[in-house]
């Protein structure tokens, strides 16, 4: 045996023909590394600041405007008072960067697991619903206990909605895409009908307006950055960050983890391993709809307070835990980052616009054309690897000099 | 056998990312012959000859066609220079007919349509004037493995072929369906056509070979003609040392029965019964070995062994114990070791390191893990140990296994699954598509092991394998034990048996 070390590589296009979707992942992050995740993004914006070009606008003010709008103009003045836009803007930022950490691990998690949880949004939902019934109805609780049993339930109710999925899909075979989608609609319509006219939640004080009751006090996570009033920035914050380590750990650290990867990545030689693999699709759906649960209840504990049946439809954040999770490639930096990037893009063109460059309409839908490019990138991975591949083969010599210059 | 070269590549030189392929390769084919490409795996021989068919460009080097420097930038390009190629993993289209897939993008047509009749016409002249046995209304999917590759080289004929590729050609055959190719592949040869023929299997290349070039990392060794070469010299050419081609071992002293068999049953996942009333034997320290052709249930008894698989009625006993509802964890913790069948697929999760995999089994018991918390440095640490006892090359505990050579990764197997102490050891194929060096190794270790006490059962489609490792040899066709025999028995008699007693059809 001395020929070892002279294997052709197989094809990566070959590879990633055949293997499962954790496989595929797993392949394209040795392909390009980091490198391929952050030309998605700059492609997706360049694409992004053609359309307003297109528009008759000047691209780099847009974003610049954007950039301002999200607070991240705030790195080159830093103050804790949020009377400064630029402060206010970032706790705003930081709020949604907040939710779609969570939203983003809800999706990755089950990646991790060789399945696509496109349940995020009804998984968010049931656990806001949770949290607003705990946090509304158990009124005279102490503050503590009151937001962990919000927190439980919340995290119970979305495990229990991603479940669903996991165990159609362990028991029957039904695809999670088909199986999340539909019990998104029905999250969605079960949050309409409760929060709306005569909904069991909804507020009973002005049995007109279709909105639930605030939570109490006692559920209401404290603020430290700026002013409750003014939707300030909540320790949400830092339950998010230590999700992400919890995610990284679970997945690293522990069997459960390693059961997850091993069926994410080849099912067969999980089972072969003696892994139970229908108890991990199970597993890994529930503790995917925990993160989004966890989401809701951050949200509603943190500065929603209550939720109104008209926000029912416009919520978007689960479906932007796609795109998250994308970008970030499943892992738990990943998210992170991914996250910034969209909590900026979402406040920073919705709200935060200080400027008249471009209408704020046209700003907020630029978020969705760039969700959707990236969403359309990543999801073209085979396309990516390939244009990778040829280049390499193209210009060996020059690939080589990019790649140790990187 | 004229002298005139038909082909020549000449200095072929191809960088993967951080490989050297082919370094400097050079050989010729000339009118009539049958050119044996030799190498172990990853020597590149496929390499060499996908630049040849115009799949990859090579970084350096020139191909000659009858002398004129040529250059192929796609199958088509090579195609239609006269060069035909049957890959190891067939790309026929199994819902069309034999003779549809054959004319495929240049068909006769009538109008617009496909004219099946002459299709059909055509096929049967060139399976006549090649003695390849084929129906050509058949579709893809009713006909044998067999078949199918005669159904590719037919093609490659039938795009004007003069230089036929043959890419480990036999494989996916049967020892009957074998010589029928060879009896195929001379007759091309005398209607002067040239064949490369790519394998590491020595015993064939000699068999059938006028020429052969050897290979080794990536570099031409040398070309030797046909007479006066022998098994050893071609190894030692290879491997590029002295390779023990026999297993040496003593006589086997049977002890205890450790895997006891009896009346066994189990349906695939289809429902078909597979396994139909097997009983057997293995006791500690022998080596028994089920031959068969592909197919006649040995995966689904396997499976059944493992705990993969749901027993029907029936029993199996390990060390004495019944386990027949046993799961995979239940046996594996009884002390079945299993080398399975497909080692990617099923053996490694190949995007896991090689330290991960090791673990497979025991993850969650100590010292691997506690209360759930794993611990990857013990699983590195172990790993470590492991590599270097079974001679892992190629990388370290944390390499991922996918980039491990085949053999490699089967050594990772063995492994695991020896160094979990065994009692009864299931190897499935353990040498497919290994080379030279690989499989003297997993051989020595599976003799090893039988020394040590443990009980062996090898199932292997290779009646050679069978041969130089089992005590006792089991043949099992449809699914039942059709013979029973000691080391002694002729090659022939099992190879009868495997097909269930009746004599092979002619070809």
């Amino acid at each position: 045996m001395t020929e070892d070390a002279n294997i052709p590589p197989e094809t990566p296009e070959q590879a990633a023909a055949t293997g499962t979707l954790a496989a595929r992942i797993a392949l394209k992050q040795r392909a390009g590394g980091i490198t391929v995740p952050v030309i998605t993004a700059v492609v997706a914006f360049l694409l992004g600041g053609l359309v307003v070009l297109a528009t008759g606008h000047n691209p780099l003010l847009a974003y610049r405007d954007i950039f301002d709008g999200a607070g991240l103009n705030w790195i080159f003045h830093p103050t804790t008072n949020v009377a400064n836009t630029a402060a206010y803007n970032l706790t705003q930022t930081l709020l949604q960067t907040t939710t779609l950490i969570l939203c983003g691990l809800a999706v990755a998690f089950a990646f991790r697991c060789g399945m696509f949880n496109i349940g995020g949004q009804g998984q968010y939902f049931v656990g806001l619903i949770a949290a607003n019934w705990i946090g509304v109805d158990f009124a005279h609780m102490a503050a503590l206990p009151h937001i962990l049993l919000a927190i439980s339930a919340a995290i119970l109710a979305g495990a229990l909605w991603a479940g669903i999925a996991g165990v159609l899909k362990a028991t029957v075979g039904a695809h999670e895409v088909i199986s999340t989608i539909m019990l998104n609609w029905i999250a969605i319509w079960i949050a309409e009908w409760l929060f709306g006219d005569g909904g069991p939640l909804q507020n009973s004080t002005q049995p007109q307006v279709p909105v639930s009751n605030a939570i109490s006090p006692s559920a209401q996570l404290p603020v430290f950055w700026g002013a409750k009033l003014l939707q300030g920035l909540d320790i949400g914050i830092f339950i998010a960050l230590a999700s992400l380590v919890v995610y990284w750990a679970i997945l690293n650290r522990t069997t459960l983890g390693y059961e997850v990867r091993a069926v994410g990545f080849n099912p067969e030689a999980a089972a072969y391993g003696g892994i139970n693999v229908k108890k991990n699709l199970i597993r890994a759906m529930a503790i995917s709809g925990a993160f989004a649960g966890l989401a809701g209840a951050i949200d509603m504990l943190g500065y929603l307070y209550q939720f109104g049946q008209n926000d029912v439809p416009v919520s978007q954040v689960g479906f932007l835990g796609i795109a998250v999770a994308l970008l970030g490639r499943n892992t738990a930096v990943g998210v992170l980052f991914g996250s910034l990037l969209f909590g900026a893009l979402l406040f920073g063109t919705t709200h935060g616009l200080t400027s008249n460059v471009i209408q704020p309409e046209l700003a907020g839908n630029l978020t969705y054309i760039i969700q959707g490019l990236i969403v359309l990138f990543v999801g073209a991975d085979v396309l990516i690897l390939y244009v990778w591949n040829t280049r390499k083969r193209m210009w060996p010599r020059r690939a080589r000099v990019a790649e140790a210059s990187a | 056998m004229s002298d005139d070269v038909v082909l020549e590549m000449r200095g072929i030189r191809k960088e993967f990312p951080g490989v050297v392929a082919n370094d400097n390769v050079s050989f010729e084919v000339r009118r009539g012959e049958v050119h044996a490409l030799l190498g172990e795996n990853g020597a590149g021989k496929s390499t060499l000859m996908n630049i040849l068919y115009g799949l990859y460009k090579p970084d350096g080097g020139q191909i000659l066609l009858n002398g004129e420097p040529v250059v192929f930038t796609s199958a088509r390009d090579a195609i239609q220079a006269g060069i035909g190629m049957v890959h190891q993993h067939f790309m026929l289209i199994p819902v069309m007919t034999v003779a549809e897939n054959i004319v495929l993008g240049t068909e006769p047509r009538e109008g617009i349509f496909l004219d099946e009749h002459a299709a059909q016409e055509r096929v049967r002249e060139l399976s006549q004037q090649f003695g390849l046995a084929v129906d050509p209304t058949a579709l893809v999917q009713d006909i044998t493995v067999g078949q199918e590759q005669r159904v590719e080289i037919l093609k490659a004929l039938y795009r004007g072929a003069d230089v036929l590729i043959l890419d480990e050609p036999t494989a996916v055959l049967t020892p009957q369906e074998a010589s029928e190719l060879f009896e195929i592949i001379r007759s091309l040869r005398e209607d002067g056509r040239s064949i490369i023929f790519i394998s590491h299997k020595l015993n064939e290349v000699l068999e059938i070979a006028d020429r052969i070039t050897v290979l080794r990392r990536g570099k031409t060794i040398e070309t030797v003609p046909v007479e006066g070469a022998t098994e050893a010299s071609l190894a030692r050419a290879m491997v590029g040392r002295e390779v023990l081609l026999r297993v040496e071992k003593k006589p086997s002293a049977p002890g205890d029965v450790l895997l006891s068999v009896k009346d066994l049953h189990v349906s695939d996942h289809r429902g078909v019964a597979k396994v139909r009333g097997v009983s057997f034997d293995v006791r500690a320290g022998e080596i028994v070995g089920i031959a068969g052709v592909d197919g006649n249930g040995q995966t689904e008894l396997i499976d059944a062994i493992a705990g993969l698989l749901r027993v029907e009625s029936g029993s199996i006993q390990v060390a004495g114990r019944e386990l027949r509802h046993a799961n995979a964890r239940e046996m594996l913790d009884a002390g079945v070791g299993h080398i399975p069948e497909d080692r990617q697929r099923r053996g490694l999760v190949l995007e896991f390191s090689i330290a991960e995999n090791i673990a497979l089994h025991d993850y969650a018991k100590e010292p691997d893990s506690k209360w759930g918390w794993l611990f990857p440095h013990r699983l590195v640490t172990r790993a470590a140990r492991l590599i270097r006892e079974f001679d892992v090359r190629g990388g370290g505990p944390l390499t991922r296994a996918g980039g491990l050579s085949g053999g490699n990764q089967q050594k990772v197997i063995a492994a695991r699954e020896i160094s979990r102490d065994p009692k009864v050891l299931i190897a499935a194929q353990p040498t497919r598509g290994l080379d030279v060096g690989a499989i003297e190794y997993l051989h020595r270790r599976l003799v090893e092991e039988r020394d040590k006490g443990r009980a062996v059962m090898l199932v292997s489609l290779e009646l050679e394998e069978i041969f130089s490792l089992s005590d006792r040899i089991l043949v099992i066709y449809e699914g039942e034990i059709v013979g029973e025999h000691g080391g002694d028995v002729s090659e022939e008699q099992i190879g009868l048996e495997m097909l269930g007693g009746r004599e092979p059809a002619a070809a």
